[in-house]
């Protein structure tokens, strides 16, 4: 157990130095900061005095130190386009994000697992086969097609929800939300089923796979011979174990939405991170590029610790097993 | 002729005699390969030729004759009078060129060190396998895009548009190569104990032809399978890359970037001008992996 949990660190360790060393590359070496911050006309004199401020002609791992120095009080440049503190300009956009990664989250997994477990359960049924080729579709059209698919169909013929934005949004102290009034509601409802579609397939062909395999291993069959009723062996024996590999490869998945979030915030034009990270992209505007890689960098990394967790709790053996 | 009719006697021929998905799937993909490589001979106008241009012919309706010059296109027109239909397969060229670049770009990389660090072991295999787990730890698109967004920040500013096409290639190709890595790793370790590698050492042969001469043709029959999937990711990461606006430019666009230009044109009605390159992709990407499929299960005599 402490074994594994220090491998883990040691590597959420490594990724994050890996990270702060290519965001701080790209911050420091692609293009000269001083131009960046400078107004055109400058002098020779406020050059080199911007040059020594920034410490742009101490050795490389001085520079790297002081970069760090900053990282920890929070200060992650100034974005070359808004003019403004990148951190400030993420956090701003966090919420729209937020609220759609997550909502899109609770769905698929909300509809994917059942799903997941009536296709094990009942092969046959009309309503497996729906939902099976449904999931290859889902899983191999490209979410950008899916989006306009939908925003063609549901905000151009027929009118019915908005096609861009967030709708209406309320702030609850520094968390402006969507999910308070109408428009926010009818706004969201398109971007999440973007997202959520082909986490839905992902999981429900997890699930089934998973489920399928429990469902041939002996203590299933011994509480059916047991004659307890087949929905007790299915979901309070037979599904917590199917669960465990599940768990894992959903964690993994979240960073997948995260990236898949980005398509749909551009899809929809949604006023989140994602799209932020487009424009920065176009604008190259490095600074906000490299804060947005560490923003990522860190909530994929708190992501795969919980999962780590999560599973201690799912399977008790693994605790026995490592210790 | 003969050697035709041998390979479709042998194993695989016969697998794919008996499965039609596998057949039209790849009809359509060699339909769909030869005219991107014909398109100056097939494509009916050349959409970027100022000089055959109306911009009189913008909007056509597809199969319609247009209401100023009576000319009728296919698929119509976009806003400047272009044939969408040519303008599909002159994207179709930037596509599958990216794609076939793009994998054989991570193939070559990650086999290559996939060799060395299956054959070499060591502190070279915990480094490429560590740099391989910290990549998985981020979705390969986002490395696509981060790759992107360095690689532009350092070309400079007039070059960009005509670097896209190549930063694209690297991008996609270097977010791809861990599949290769870890699949030809794999395969290595268990060859390197073989009799036959054991032999070549034996009789002084140097490392480097050992991995190129005798372990490489033996591990080489799942790196065909990840190829042809990782062509059909890659065809739909650069659709993506340039449907976000920062892949291909539009001064060359691919089938991404036309449908990035369609969708502007969906509100006011013009839908051809989406709707085509759209399923142009869907039926390149689709084939292109249900091909894939096709040879996984194929080359696995497991499944058989």
């Amino acid at each position: 157990m402490l074994g594994a949990s220090l491998y883990r660190l040691s590597h959420a360790v490594f990724v994050l130095a890996l990270v702060s060393i290519i965001s701080f590359v790209m911050f420091r070496f692609a293009g000269d900061p001083c131009y960046a911050i400078l107004p055109i006309d400058h002098t020779p004199l406020q050059y080199a005095d911007c040059r020594a401020r920034l410490f742009l002609d101490d050795p490389f791992l001085v520079q790297y130190g002081a970069y760090l120095e900053r990282l920890s009080r929070g200060d992650l440049g100034v974005s070359l386009h808004y003019g403004e503190p990148v951190l400030g300009l993420i956090f701003q956009r966090f919420p729209a994000t937020f609220e759609l990664v997550m909502l899109s989250g609770i769905l698929s997994v909300l509809i994917g697992i059942p799903l997941g477990v009536l296709t094990a359960v009942r092969p046959t049924s009309r309503w497996s086969g729906l939902s099976l080729s449904g999931s290859l579709l889902g899983a191999s059209l490209p979410t950008f097609l899916i989006g306009i698919l939908l925003m063609w169909i549901f905000a151009v013929e027929l009118r019915w929800l908005p096609s861009f934005g967030r709708g209406e949004t309320v702030m609850l102290g520094h968390w402006d939300t969507g999910l308070l009034s109408s428009s926010g509601w009818r706004s969201i409802i398109l971007p999440v089923i973007t997202l959520t579609l082909f986490q839905i397939a992902v999981i429900l062909r997890l699930v089934r796979s998973a489920m399928l395999e429990i469902l041939r291993s002996d203590f299933v069959r011994f509480a059916n011979a047991r004659g307890l009723r087949a929905g007790r062996v299915n979901y309070i024996h037979a599904l917590p174990n199917a669960l465990i590999p599940v768990v894992t490869i959903i964690g993994l998945q979240i960073g997948s939405v995260l990236s898949f979030a980005i398509v749909t915030e551009v899809v929809f034009q949604w006023p989140g991170m994602g799209l932020m990270f487009v424009n920065a992209l176009q604008a190259v505007d490095l600074p906000l590029m490299a804060a947005y890689l560490l923003v990522c960098a860190v909530f994929f990394l708190v992501i795969n610790l919980v999962v780590d967790l999560l599973y201690l709790v799912l399977d008790p053996r693994i605790a026995v097993e490592r210790s | 002729m003969n050697a035709l009719a041998r390979a479709l006697n042998s194993d695989i021929g016969y697998s794919f005699r008996k499965t039609p998905v596998a057949m039209v799937s790849a009809v359509v993909v060699t339909i769909l390969i030869l005219s991107a490589v014909l398109a100056p001979l097939v494509a009916p106008y050349n959409p970027f030729d100022p000089a055959t241009l109306n911009l009189m012919n913008g909007f056509s309706k597809p199969m319609e004759p247009n209401a100023f010059t009576g000319d009728v296109f296919w698929l119509g027109t976009d806003d400047q009078g272009r044939d969408v239909f040519s303008t599909i397969l002159y994207g179709m060229r930037v596509s599958l060129f990216v794609g076939f670049a793009a994998v054989l770009f991570a193939l070559t990389l990650g086999v290559t060190l996939g060799l060395l660090a299956g054959y070499i072991g060591g502190w070279t295999e915990t480094l490429i396998m560590r740099a391989a787990d910290v990549q998985l730890t981020f979705p390969s698109i986002l490395v696509a895009m981060l790759i992107f967004g360095i690689a532009k920040g350092f070309t400079p500013v007039d070059m960009r548009d005509q670097m896209a096409i190549w930063v694209l290639i690297i991008a996609i190709g270097l977010s791809d190569w861990v599949q290769f890595a870890r699949v030809v790793r794999g395969a290595t370790l268990v060859e390197k104990n073989k009799e036959y590698v054991q032999a070549a050492r034996l009789i002084g042969r140097r490392p480097g032809a050992i991995m190129i001469r005798h372990i490489l043709p033996n591990v080489l029959s799942p790196v065909l399978v990840i190829a042809t999937i990782s062509l059909a990711l890659a065809i739909i990461a650069e659709a993506t890359l340039s449907f976000l606006g920062v892949g291909a430019p539009p001064t060359q666009p691919s089938l991404g970037t036309l449908i990035r230009i369609g969708q502007g044109f969906l509100f006011s009605g013009e839908w051809w001008i989406l709707l085509f390159p759209a399923v142009t992709l869907l039926a390149l990407a689709l084939s292109v992996n249900l091909l894939g499929d096709w040879l996984r299960d194929a080359l696995n005599p497991k499944l058989r």
